[in-house]
């Protein structure tokens, strides 16, 4: 929610990035308050998953331009898993599958981990067990996710439960949420949005990467900005997702045009 | 190298020939005399042969490899770490001499169990209809010389219907440099009967050193046999293993090979599916770094009708190492209705590794299910960028990606220990690599 008293968490400023050499953002402005919820809606090719993997650090996009403040620090200095370390998440759009390699194992080792850069006790695979099992409940996961190998043989909707799990095992300063509605039944997307809603608050901001409003109708952004071609081109409250979802985004696109060609 | 100096090899290997090899059981003797034969008739084989392209042996004839005169003696507290909890009957071989110090055998439900030459004074009838009939030395100069060496080894008959619940361990310690040891294993599963074995081969030190091995095992009908073969030599040793499996009617055979060790090893798997219904798995895991040179090749025959076949090998190539794998999957035109799916995949952890991957499928009837295929690849840069969002190192996350691609064949044993001692070392391994 949007609070007047709140700092920022996350300043991005005329971020440009490349990907093979081809330029993906063009120049994005986005100031995140701590205890908001920013949806980033677009059509597809925009932009918007691209600054989702720009802000967790994905080695195949170049920063070519601007700067990143996380909590006041260079964001963009920072190696992917540092950024984790600190508090950035990212819910990934096509979760990884890793056969061999049990949930429970995974999700320990990625908890310990950040614990220990945060210098708190690690939990041993008992403490964890019951630890993890309470958050599962909350996301209606069968326990049986904790044997199964990482993402392997998972749904759609599964594997974003399991993401959104990691959400609230790593209790991330800033949740990236990339197209996590994607593939999703109505009921799942239920379940998916209440965890989400139960692991927001003032501590914590969030971005919703979407294509649709439908997520929105349960997770309830404080602003909504629409990207097209690499920057954001109009930003408003959560009402103007109900208008996306009626008007579609070319009004938005002529009437970008229009302002750009008035002014110059 | 030259046919000289190998054949030179193999003439001084017949004059450190052993004076127990004279048995007083004829059939025995018989058959060390006609493998005796063979050695002097056949040749090391050089990467002139289609069979050793890969892997060029002739370091192996360059040390003068004897068997072991003396054999030292093992307190149980240096080995007792490698034991497995969950085995009932344990055999070890100190350079393949029997060590019964260090044994113990439970064969309470009536089971043969034991080494070879303390059972032939008692079980010689049972023992010499399948010793050496399986195992064909007629163009393998490896399994002529382990049979013309035949001296020890274990014997495993499992009786009609009998299941045998806990794993019987077969425990090889290598603790000396250029001596040779001829490791022989039979294991007979009469109809009905379920066994597991699980054959290990360790060393005390870091020397050089070679095993010679052969092992026969017979599946009678309806028998069901779980076979792990591990190789976790020294990284100085030379590793040679002949392993044939015989399988009867609608009967079951579970293979599970791990080569972890050695400077070259070499593993020859044949698995003859040679009556209607058989089933066997074959899966294979070779983790290798540095100079190592792992070469595994299978040969699955399906002889007759319904016969299934599962293979998966998997080989982990770091350093400068090298891997071979040749698969040879044969249906034969009386083997309708075979089923068949064969998959070699290779990850390669550095730009000097190397794989060669062979799987050749050769079918003769016309009513087959038969795929198989090959993935050479290196970790996937998704991957690793995921686990990292996760806020693990580089190489936490390439290890935990390493160690994955192995858990794959290394889940697959059925023996808990076992695999937490695989799972560990193949972690703690992998804790050295850099990309």
């Amino acid at each position: 929610m949007i609070n007047q008293d709140s700092k920022p968490l996350l300043e991005v400023q005329g971020l440009h990035a490349t990907v093979n050499g081809v330029a993906i953002l063009k120049g994005i402005d986005l100031t995140i308050n701590y205890g908001e919820i920013h949806a980033i809606m677009g059509v597809n090719g925009s932009g918007k998953s691209t600054l989702a993997k720009v802000l967790a650090g994905h080695s195949a996009y170049q920063v070519t331009a601007g700067a990143v403040l996380f909590d006041g620090k260079d964001l963009l200095a920072l190696a992917p898993e540092e950024r984790a370390r600190m508090g950035v998440f990212l819910a990934f759009q096509y979760p990884i599958e890793i056969p061999g390699v049990a949930n429970s194992q995974f999700l320990r080792l990625a908890y310990n981990t950040v614990q220990t850069q945060r210098g708190k006790d690690e939990l041993d695979p008992l403490e964890f067990d019951d630890f993890v099992r309470e958050k599962m409940k909350l996301l209606e996961m069968n326990p049986d996710f904790l044997d199964r190998s990482v993402n392997e043989g998972f749904s759609g909707g599964e594997k974003k439960r399991n993401e959104i799990l990691q959400m609230a095992l790593l209790e991330p300063r800033l949740n990236i949420l990339d197209e996590t509605d994607s593939g999703l039944d109505i009921d799942a997307l239920r379940v998916v949005a209440n965890g989400v809603n139960q692991f927001t608050n003032n501590d914590n901001a969030t971005i919703l990467v979407t294509h649709y409003q439908r997520l929105l109708n349960y997770i309830v952004p404080d602003y909504v900005h629409v990207v097209e071609s690499g920057r954001i081109i109009k930003t408003g409250g959560k009402e103007l997702a109900l208008e996306l979802e009626t008007r579609g985004y070319d009004w938005i696109s002529a009437e970008n045009s229009a302002t750009e060609g008035a002014v110059l | 190298m030259s046919e000289v100096v190998s054949n030179h090899y193999l003439e001084d290997l017949l004059k450190t020939y052993p004076k127990h090899s004279t048995s007083a059981l004829p059939w025995l003797s018989q058959l060390r005399t006609e493998a005796v034969d063979r050695v002097s008739a056949l040749k090391m084989p050089t990467t002139h042969d289609e069979e050793w392209r890969f892997t060029d042996i002739s370091p192996l004839t360059e040390v003068p490899f004897q068997v072991a005169q003396t054999i030292p003696q093992l307190q149980p507290a240096e080995i007792k770490h490698h034991y497995l909890q969950e085995a009932a009957t344990r055999l070890v071989f100190i350079d393949g001499q029997y060590a019964s110090a260090l044994s113990a055998i439970n064969n309470d439900s009536g089971i043969i169990v034991g080494n070879l030459s303390t059972l032939l004074t008692s079980y010689s009838a049972e023992i010499a209809p399948h010793l050496g009939r399986y195992a064909s030395f007629n163009d393998n100069i490896f399994a002529a010389l382990n049979t013309a060496f035949l001296h020890d080894g274990a014997v495993i008959i499992v009786p009609k219907n009998i299941s045998i619940a806990p794993p019987i361990h077969l425990l090889f310690i290598a603790t000396q440099k250029e001596v040779t040891s001829y490791p022989r294993c039979l294991i007979i599963a009469e109809p009905g009967s379920h066994v597991t074995v699980v054959e290990d081969y360790i060393a005390q030190q870091e020397v050089a050193y070679v095993t010679n091995s052969v092992t026969e095992v017979r599946v009678a009908d309806n028998a069901h046999v779980n076979h792990i073969r591990l190789q976790r030599d020294s990284h100085q040793a030379f590793h040679i293993a002949n392993c044939t499996a015989t399988l009867a009617h609608a009967s079951n055979f579970q293979s599970i090979n791990v080569a972890l060790g050695a400077r070259i090893s070499r593993c020859n798997l044949n698995v003859q599916l040679a009556s209607e219904g058989a089933e066997c798995t074959v899966n294979g895991l070779a983790l290798i770094n540095k100079r190592q040179l792992a070469d595994t090749h299978t040969f699955i025959d399906h002889i007759k009708p319904n016969g299934t076949s599962r293979q998966l090998h998997k080989c982990i190539v770091d350093g400068a190492s090298h891997a071979v794998f040749n698969g040879k999957i044969m249906v034969q035109p009386n083997a309708q209705k075979t089923d068949s799916t064969q998959t070699s995949r290779n990850l390669l952890l550095t730009g000097q590794a190397q794989v060669d991957t062979k799987p050749q499928l050769e079918i003769f009837a016309d009513d087959v299910k038969c795929a198989h295929g090959a993935t050479v690849g290196q970790l996937d840069p998704e991957e690793i960028f995921y686990l990292k969002s996760r806020g693990l190192s580089e190489l936490a996350a390439r290890n935990l990606l390493t160690y994955a691609f192995g858990a794959e064949i290394i889940n697959r044993i059925p023996i808990i220990s076992l695999r937490n001692q695989l799972e560990k070392a193949v972690l703690e391994y992998t804790q050295s690599a850099e990309p």
